[in-house]
């Protein structure tokens, strides 16, 4: 990465540029590898990428980034993901 | 083309300033990879400027121009017209705009790419209001819909830009949704071939904008198209293609859904359902759906 | 070298392609129209070999401008008055970006009623967007300073845009000689342009997005030292240019006839041209007044104001007005006079929507202010 010297609004691509946004988190997805197919629409219909697919499309959560939006669940046609509830901070 | 088959790599990254279960990073997501790393996006005011996160980082590894909220087209037009001085014909220009950028106050400048055929691929990301500013109304929302502008529900019909766009006769326009994913990333892909201006709209439900629960996402997007509120076609050199559901539908192979279907999970439109059924509205609306449709059979249904 | 005898807008064309920008995008206006006319020629005649964009609209050229910049290369556009207005934003959009982008405009009166003539509110109402504006008085300057504007714009020091104005018709579609250099010369003096940043595929980077109070500052105080850089860059890269054209258009101001003078006449563009052969007139009647025809308003010349200021009492021209308080030329020098001058600075609006301003009027406004008839500044020539 090279850096301009022009001083203008120039940024420069981190991965968690707003910090570890799984702390949004109220609800988090909860994956059953047993249950999952492997047809990976989960991992195309999260929207912050926070699916991770494997080389044999097998899947995982990146619980740091991930906002805990419940998409992976809903679309999850064998129910292998479900939302529970964030443990409250501080207990 | 099946899901296994889209790439693993990403090029926007995690941890983004994106709204959980946002429709436009979905978008981005799919577009990135059909895109690959040869791309210059040009942006002008919307969502995605934000999601984009703060100076001086960002979530984009490509690179990225914000521009003024009227001109993602006439600077995407610059962007390319230097690169063709400088040889650089390998690289893909990309306006990502959303609807109020597009269908509003960037149409003249859309307009005025598309008539100098620039050889870039514009792609308006719809979610039917001006959600970056909170919610206010745009020439893309529906009739009825309530935004914070239209507080007691929209009263005039959306605009078909996509029948403004088909008459500048480009060689490539589409609609698509994130919710079919394999649909959006091969319009991206079949548009990266085609040399001139091409068009590609997405239509992006949000969830806070429609007031639908932020896991519904890509259902909402499936509901339009079930319903008819939006439809899968492309039209390729002046030849207009339906394509998935929307194939089905305008052949009568399906039936289409009533439009209460989609409305009905969406906090925008509950005036019409509370204190009392606003029978007079909802009637408007779908028969607003069905001229539509009628109008579709008579311009594109080979006899 | 060739003498090229053709209007102001023509010249600046000329200037404009030996300078091979990569990228061209223009909207027509009157009176800017015969420039972006007279490249289109030098395109259907292969002599302008980059991009030229007949864009929709002046935003949508200022944004061209912007993005083809932003993509490394070269870019030139013209405009006018209202055309000049509507890039308003863009203007703003292309300094605070950095981008070396040149830019003719041509002053035109601001309508409505629609009017076509000269006067220079149109870029004096855009000196806050972080433009390099300079002011020209003959065709000969309107060439070495198109050729200027991109050395000084894509200087290391400096990278911001660069404005080059030309009043309308006066110079605009007036004939006058110019020599023009071969095309070694002006490739010599302007380098492959070098992009101090730019939107590449193989350092990824974002222009723009969400930034806080604090580096926004910091970003405002980088563009004011650009702008000062500039200040000391201008004559600098001037004399350069004399070394290989033998032309110097090159001081923040041009100084005329000022050795002894008691009072020193400020005034800018064609009327700047008009007030040489008033002072000869006044001088040969036995005034003791001088010439500083300002042509660089931004950065504004204060030390030279200054320096004015410590000689003489100042009499100030404008073709401009800043409505509800003055001529904006007589606010800045009264500015830079604070508190370190005590000269007298009085004022005169002339020549709005395009009244003519002859020498005649200049030598009776300039005795009105030594007779000490003027108390501050009032309007001239304006028929009830």
């Amino acid at each position: 990465m090279k850096k301009y010297i022009v001083e203008t609004s120039l940024s420069y691509p981190k991965k968690g540029a707003m910090g570890k946004t799984g702390s949004w988190r109220v609800f988090k997805p909860v994956l059953d590898t047993k249950k999952c197919v492997k047809c990976l629409r989960c991992w195309i219909s999260c929207p912050e990428a926070s699916i991770h697919r494997e080389k044999d499309n097998s899947v995982s959560i990146d619980y740091d980034f991930c906002k805990g939006c419940g998409i992976c669940a809903n679309e999850c046609n064998v129910k292998a993901i479900v939302m529970e509830r964030e443990k409250t901070k501080g207990k | 083309m099946a899901l296994k088959d889209l790439p693993v790599d990403e090029c926007l990254l995690q941890g983004n300033a994106s709204c959980p279960g946002c429709p436009a990073t979905i978008g981005l997501r799919l577009v990135l990879k059909a895109l690959g790393k040869k791309t210059i996006m040009v942006v002008p005011a919307c969502c995605t400027a934000v999601i984009e996160s703060l100076y001086p980082y960002t979530s984009f590894d490509v690179p990225v121009m914000n521009i003024a909220f009227e001109a993602a087209a006439a600077g995407a037009s610059g962007v390319e017209a230097a690169l063709r001085q400088q040889g650089r014909t390998d690289i893909t220009v990309v306006a990502w705009a959303g609807d109020g950028g597009t269908y509003d106050i960037g149409l003249q400048a859309l307009s005025g790419a598309l008539e100098r055929g620039t050889n870039f691929i514009y792609i308006c990301y719809n979610n039917q209001i001006y959600s970056n500013t909170g919610i206010q109304r745009s020439g893309a929302t529906p009739f009825a819909a309530w935004t914070t502008t239209t507080v007691g529900g929209k009263t005039e019909f959306r605009k078909e830009l996509g029948e403004i766009i088909l008459a500048h006769h480009i060689p490539y326009a589409a609609q698509t949704c994130i919710s079919y994913p394999e649909d959006l990333y091969n319009k991206i892909k079949k548009a990266m071939s085609i040399k001139g201006s091409k068009y590609v709209e997405i239509l992006a439900p949000c969830p806070p904008g429609w007031r639908f629960s932020m896991d519904k996402t890509l259902e909402m997007g499936r509901l339009a198209v079930d319903t008819g509120a939006w439809s899968l076609w492309e039209c390729e050199n002046d030849v207009m293609t339906f394509n998935g559901k929307s194939k089905l539908l305008l052949e009568k192979k399906i039936e289409r859904k009533p439009i209460e279907e989609w409305i009905k999970y969406q906090g925008r439109f509950s005036h019409l359902f509370k204190p009392e059924l606003d029978e007079k509205r909802l009637q408007a609306i779908q028969e607003h759906i069905d001229h539509l449709w009628e109008r579709y059979r008579k311009c594109y249904v080979k006899i | 070298m060739t003498i090229m005898i053709d209007t102001g807008n023509r010249i600046a064309a000329k200037a404009a392609v030996m300078a091979k920008p990569e990228v061209v995008a223009a909207y027509p206006i009157t009176p800017q129209t015969t420039l972006v006319e007279a490249i289109a020629e030098y395109v259907a005649r292969g002599e302008y070999k980059g991009e030229y964009i007949c864009v929709e609209s002046e935003h949508s050229a200022m944004s061209a401008c912007i993005g083809a910049s932003a993509a490394g290369s070269r870019t030139f556009t013209a405009t006018s008055s209202q055309g000049l207005l509507l890039m308003h934003e863009m203007l703003h959009w292309a300094a605070l970006a950095r981008l070396p982008v040149v830019m003719c405009n041509v002053n035109r009166v601001v309508g409505p009623g629609w009017n076509i003539w000269v006067d220079e509110n149109d870029s004096i109402s855009q000196r806050d967007t972080g433009w390099i504006q300079f002011y020209c008085s003959s065709n000969q300057e309107i060439f070495d300073t198109v050729i200027h504007a991109f050395k000084l714009a894509e200087h290391e020091k400096v990278v911001l845009p660069v404005m080059v104005n030309l009043n309308a018709f006066i110079l605009s579609h007036t004939s006058m000689p110019a020599e023009i250099p071969d095309q070694n010369v002006v490739d010599n003096y302007l380098e492959k342009y070098i992009p101090k940043w730019k939107l590449d595929i193989d350092n990824p980077t974002t222009f723009g997005n969400i930034i806080g109070p604090a580096h926004y500052y910091r970003v405002r105080r980088a563009m004011q030292d650009a702008q000062l850089n500039a200040k000391k860059l201008i004559p600098q890269i001037a004399k350069e240019w004399m070394k290989l054209s033998g032309y110097f258009h090159g001081d923040l101001l041009e100084y005329y006839k000022c050795d002894g003078a008691e009072y020193i006449l400020l005034s800018m563009g064609a009327i700047g041209a008009e007030s040489k052969i008033a002072i000869d007139e006044l001088q040969k009647a036995g005034q003791k007044i001088g010439l500083a025809r300002v042509r660089v308003i931004r950065p504004f010349p204060v030390e030279d104001i200054i320096k004015l200021g410590k000689q003489a009492d100042l009499v100030v021209i404008d073709r401009n007005i800043s409505v509800g308080l003055e001529g904006a030329l007589f606010t800045e020098v009264k500015a830079a006079l604070y508190g370190q001058s005590d000269a007298k600075a009085t004022g005169f609006i002339a020549g709005l929507g395009g009244k003519d301003v002859t020498y005649k009027d200049i030598e009776t406004m300039c005795m009105k202010s030594m007779k000490g008839k003027v108390k501050e500044q009032e309007l001239y020539g304006m028929e009830e």
